[in-house]
């Protein structure tokens, strides 16, 4: 780990207001990418500022059609919270599924959101569930924040507050971990919405995408069935040892369909 | 047996200390004004250095000092020895390329040390570590054994290892096989790679050198398997130590599985450095480190021929083997595929005439030597699917050419046509026993009933057998160990009765103080916490070799068992002069010296306190005290074996295999504590499974290891893990006192084929007939969808 300068934000506006102007400065969350990446050298921020003592920004609340959590909601207290688990069971078991006990209580929502890592579980909510992402500055619509590996639609010093997920028909998510690192190799998030299914998935390329031809099959018939026969293309996926572009381009058809029997 | 004596399942002693957190590792020993050494490794596979820049990095803060290759060359610092000499089928010794502690002039694998950084914290020494200038001429590289045996391949030693070949042995009568193959009925045949894997001991290897300028005093606090051995070799081969001069001291040590035996460049740097600076030097490795500098296990190529009769019996079996030593010889790598490989190769089988050939060559990559089981699990696995394929030639049921062949259990001592000598065995009972327990018959219903399910299930059997307690020093003297190979241990007994076993045996996970501690309460007739073992401390035990090879119980608890029987016999003649009586009317029972045929008797705790206020005391005759030493060279090595049962259910969507059942029922001799065993067979069956389904160290085509966290490398979990039944059948080694054979390799080495011939008969309606280690869900999956194409085509 390199030497920085380490800053405890009491509120949203401190926070923006000590990552002004320095765009070495790193926000803080959870700290379960950053904390590895520092120790490892691979970052090398000059201050680092922790949103850990920021209270409001760890709230979970339901109504309204929508689930909304707290940018620092981690994902043990999503996994538990009776509210996510009436409203969108398939999130709350999704959190339930990140990382080991120690992540999900360390770990949060905004942070994962923020960091979009191509193997990471929640952007595929996000987009799944067609949520809408608060900043301290704006709101965007999750079809406009995922850009590439470890890329957002967040400007530099713009801070999650809060995600908000609309509440769906029906959703599920299910992973095929790596054997290795148990991150999602594959993990397809599917939901049945008001404004359609949306078929996302995660681990296959360069971030979240969705399936439109999976999507357009569950739109005329919501059921398993209905994706037989529709293949992903292996030129979507990316490769490594434990997954060829073939193999995951495979097992996205597979999860997609375990998928959609889980969601019912 | 006493409450706590042989065969009780009595908790182990030292885990009080290490499940609260009171355990004392290398890395918890603070010294007096220790500074902090950081290895500046290679990034390249192979390269040549142009030029070592550390002035940038001397000046950095907190920077003592920064040593290359060539500090230590100058000061005469000798390279790490290699402990077994191979000779290739002409006669001719082994090439041994030099393994300087820190490279000289170039590097041969990512990982390899180019420099030591030592400041006043370990983040200075980092931070100037990256300042160190290295000029490097990258060459070409060579990660694939029989890559680098091909004409054109990057020569990793040059002139020092042409071809890259390090030797090239044979063992077994050639031509009797060649007979025997040609008047066979049927050949089946193999061709096969044992993947390598990587360690992971819990606890990374750390290292501190201690130096006391006014008694020229040398201590190394090290996470090693065997002291005295990292004592002898870095005395006398590097460092020219006299040995009264160097203490050695590997403390609790959390996991070895084999890559702490050898003696590492850091122990020698940090030593070395010590005694430059004047100030203690420490080491720890982070997890990274260990990923490219822990040595490496496995990593066989390997062609197998079995020729058989018309009956299925074995009439000869033809092997051979290209083993990757990796860049430098690690201190026991050779011996692994050579003598602890091939003279296992006829299993538990009858098989009359056995010809193996090993070629052991150099690459670009970290060193491979000993992993749990060292040479045994790569034997076993090639016997133990290369029986199930021919099983498959002749059309015969599985176990039954496997009962065919057997070494009838009469047949004891066997003598095999590799060298090895059987004292004792049971092959049948064992084979029954996990029968039984597996419900072997009842599997084709489960088969259908999986089917159902839409899942493939497959049972797989291996009947096993291997060498442990390594090793009577005259025959590993003849066939090129360049050390001895029994064991020492000292009995003190004190005043009031209490009990000290030093022992040159080393426990880092096996439970010995626990074990040992048994041992001497069985045979004094005191309570176990009247008993603690010391190991670990050259300055405080007897010269011994440590632990490996399963060798601790059947080697170092016999040198025990003889120092126990000189402290008897002492006491006995004791007892004899405060009873008045002959010394051959002393018995000796339940911690009670009798009179035979009276009710005149002495505690053992009477005897001890006379032995050291000798007032009432036979001074002319004895001397007082009672303290004893013994040495035990082994008359043989011992011969675990036993039978493993593996069922698995493969998922034909995503090509997940899942070990739904496994049964280990082993013959590891007479059980001291049978919750140990269980212990160290389920441990060790993990490794196993971790071996044939997730674990696979892979290094790209370049050189770089791709493998090189957890992020890539696949570790076994729990919940990759069935629950493992473990049970033993117990035939009593013949040539040792407690008829101990070792338990802890068993499950390393019986399981992988199991689970594989497991694997392979789920798939076989898919046209398999073998599948490489490991079994991961891409490699299933790509067979099954592979077979599914064809069918569809």
């Amino acid at each position: 780990m390199y030497d920085f300068a380490y800053h405890k934000a009491s509120s949203v506006a401190d926070a923006a207001a000590k990552a002004k102007g320095n765009d070495d400065a790193k926000f803080m969350a959870g700290g379960q990418t950053l904390i590895p990446t520092l120790k490892q050298r691979l970052a090398r921020p000059s201050d680092v500022i922790d949103l850990a003592a920021i209270a409001d920004l760890k709230s979970i609340a339901a109504g309204g059609g929508a689930v909304t959590l707290g940018a620092m909601a981690t994902h043990a207290s999503v996994a538990a919270s009776a509210d996510v688990k009436k409203a969108i069971p398939a999130l709350a078991a999704l959190a339930e599924g990140i990382g080991d006990p120690q992540v999900r209580n360390r770990g949060t929502v905004g942070g994962s959101v923020a960091n979009n890592d191509p193997a990471a579980d929640y952007p595929a909510a996000v987009l799944g569930l067609g949520a809408t992402i608060h900043t301290d500055q704006r709101q965007i619509a999750a079809d406009d924040f995922f850009l590439s590996v470890f890329t957002t639609a967040l400007n530099p010093g713009e801070l999650i507050t809060r995600i908000s997920f609309p509440v769906p028909e029906k959703a599920a998510y299910v992973k095929f971990p790596s054997p290795a690192s148990r991150y999602a190799m594959i993990g397809v998030f599917v939901a049945k919405t008001a404004k359609g299914a949306r078929v996302v998935v995660t681990g296959a390329g360069n971030g979240v995408i969705r399936i439109k031809s999976m999507e357009a099959a569950l739109d005329k018939a919501w059921s398993a069935a209905s994706l037989d026969g529709i293949a992903v293309s292996a030129s979507a996926c990316n490769g490594d040892i434990h997954g060829s572009s073939e193999y995951r381009a495979h097992l996205i058809s597979v999860m997609a369909k375990r998928a959609v029997a889980a969601a019912g | 047996m006493g409450a706590d004596g042989i065969g009780a399942a009595v908790r182990r002693k030292e885990d009080v200390r290490f499940l609260t957190g009171r355990g004392t590792y290398t890395d918890d020993i603070s010294r007096h004004g220790q500074t902090h050494a950081y290895i500046v490794r290679s990034s390249q596979p192979h390269a040549a250095i142009k030029r070592i820049d550390t002035s940038k990095a001397l000046a950095a803060p907190g920077v003592v000092a920064v040593f290359t290759g060539a500090d230590m060359a100058a000061d005469g610092v000798g390279g790490l020895p290699c402990g077994w000499l191979i000779k290739n089928k002409d006669g001719s010794p082994m090439k041994e390329p030099a393994h300087p502690p820190l490279v000289v002039d170039r590097v041969r694998h990512v990982g390899d040390q180019v420099a030591v950084v030592i400041a006043e914290t370990k983040a200075q020494a980092k931070d100037a570590a990256e300042l160190v200038e290295i000029d490097f001429e990258p060459l070409p590289a060579v990660v694939d054994s029989l890559d680098a045996l091909k004409a054109a391949a990057p020569q990793v030693h040059g002139d020092a290892a042409p071809g890259n070949l390090c030797y090239d042995w044979e063992l077994g009568d050639k031509a009797a096989v060649d007979a025997a193959f040609a008047k066979a009925h049927k050949v089946a045949k193999i061709d096969l790679f044992n993947n390598r894997l990587i360690p992971n001991a819990m606890e990374p290897r750390a290292a501190t050198g201690d130096y006391d300028p006014a008694s020229g005093d040398y201590t190394l606090y090290t996470t090693s398997q065997n002291p005295h051995v990292i004592r002898l070799l870095m005395g006398a081969f590097v460092l020219h130590i006299p040995e009264s001069k160097l203490r050695v001291y590997a403390p609790d040590v959390g996991g070895g599985f084999g890559s702490k035996i050898y003696h590492y460049a850091e122990e020698a740097i940090v030593t070395w450095a010590a005694g430059k600076l004047k100030r203690p030097v420490r080491w720890t490795a982070d997890r990274s480190e260990s990923f490219m500098s822990d040595a490496h296990g496995r990593d066989h190529h390997s062609h197998a021929e079995l020729a058989l009769d018309k009956d299925g019996k074995f009439l000869a079996l033809r092997v051979a083997t290209v083993a990757n030593m990796g860049a430098y010889l690690s201190t026991f790598a050779s011996c692994i595929p050579t003598y602890l490989y091939a003279t296992l190769l006829a299993g538990v089988y009858t098989t009359p005439a056995i010809y193996a050939e090993v070629k052991a060559v150099f690459t670009n990559t970290v060193p491979v030597d000993a992993y749990r089981g060292a040479g045994r699990p790569e034997a076993t696995f090639l016997i133990e699917r290369l029986v199930d394929i021919a099983a498959k030639e002749m059309g015969m049921d599985r176990v039954e050419i496997r009962r065919r062949n057997f070494i009838p259990t009469d047949a004891f001592p066997y003598q095999t046509p590799v060298a090895l000598q059987y004292d004792s065995g049971d092959y049948f009972s064992t084979l029954e026993q996990a029968q039984k327990t597996a419900d072997w018959t009842g599997f084709e219903a489960r088969r259908a009933e999986a089917k159902k399910r839409g899942k493939l299930r497959g049972i797989g059997v291996s009947t096993y057998l291997e060498a442990c307690g390594i090793a009577p020093s005259n025959i590993a003297g003849a066939l090129g160990a360049r050390a001895g190979l029994y064991e020492a241990a000292t009995v003190r007994v004190h005043p009031t009765g209490s009990v000290t076993i030093l022992t040159g045996s080393h426990s880092h996970g096996q439970g010995h103080e626990t074990t040992f501690a048994q041992v001497v309460a069985e045979t004094l007739g005191i309570g176990i916490d009247q008993i603690d073992v010391v190991h670990g401390d050259t300055n405080k035990i007897p010269f011994g070799m440590g632990t490996y090879g399963s060798r601790s119980l059947a080697v170092g608890g016999t040198a025990i068992v003889k120092a126990l029987d000189k402290v008897v016999n002492k006491a006995k003649k004791i007892a004899a002069h405060l009873l008045e009586a002959s010394v051959n009317d002393i018995e000796f029972k339940d911690g009670k010296f009798t009179v035979v045929g009276t009710d005149k008797s002495k505690t053992f705790g009477e005897i001890a306190l006379t032995a050291y206020v000798p007032h009432n005391y036979p001074l002319e005759e004895l001397e007082p005290g009672l303290e004893e030493n013994a040495f035990y060279d082994p008359k043989n090595f011992t011969f675990p074996g036993g039978c493993h049962i593996a069922e698995v259910e493969i998922d034909p969507d995503t090509g997940v295999t899942k070990v739904v059942n496994f049964t280990a029922v082993d013959d590891v001799g007479r059980v001291i504590n049978p919750m140990i065993v269980e212990g160290q067979v389920q441990g060790g069956v993990a490794q196993g499974i971790g071996q044939a389904l997730l674990e696979n160290c892979v290094y790209d085509k370049s050189g770089q290891l791709i493998t090189g966290s957890y992020m890539d490398y696949a570790m076994p979990r729990a919940d990759d893990l069935p629950s493992i039944g473990v049970a033993t059948h117990v035939t009593l080694c013949t040539h040792n006192p407690l008829g101990v054979k070792g338990c802890g390799e068993v499950g390393a080495i019986g399981s992988p084929p199991a689970v594989i011939n497991a694997v392979v008969d789920a798939l076989k309606d898919h046209g398999v007939t073998h599948m490489d280690m490991p079994a991961s869900p891409q490699k299933v999956w790509s067979v099954i969808n592979g077979a599914r194409r064809m069918a569809a085509e």
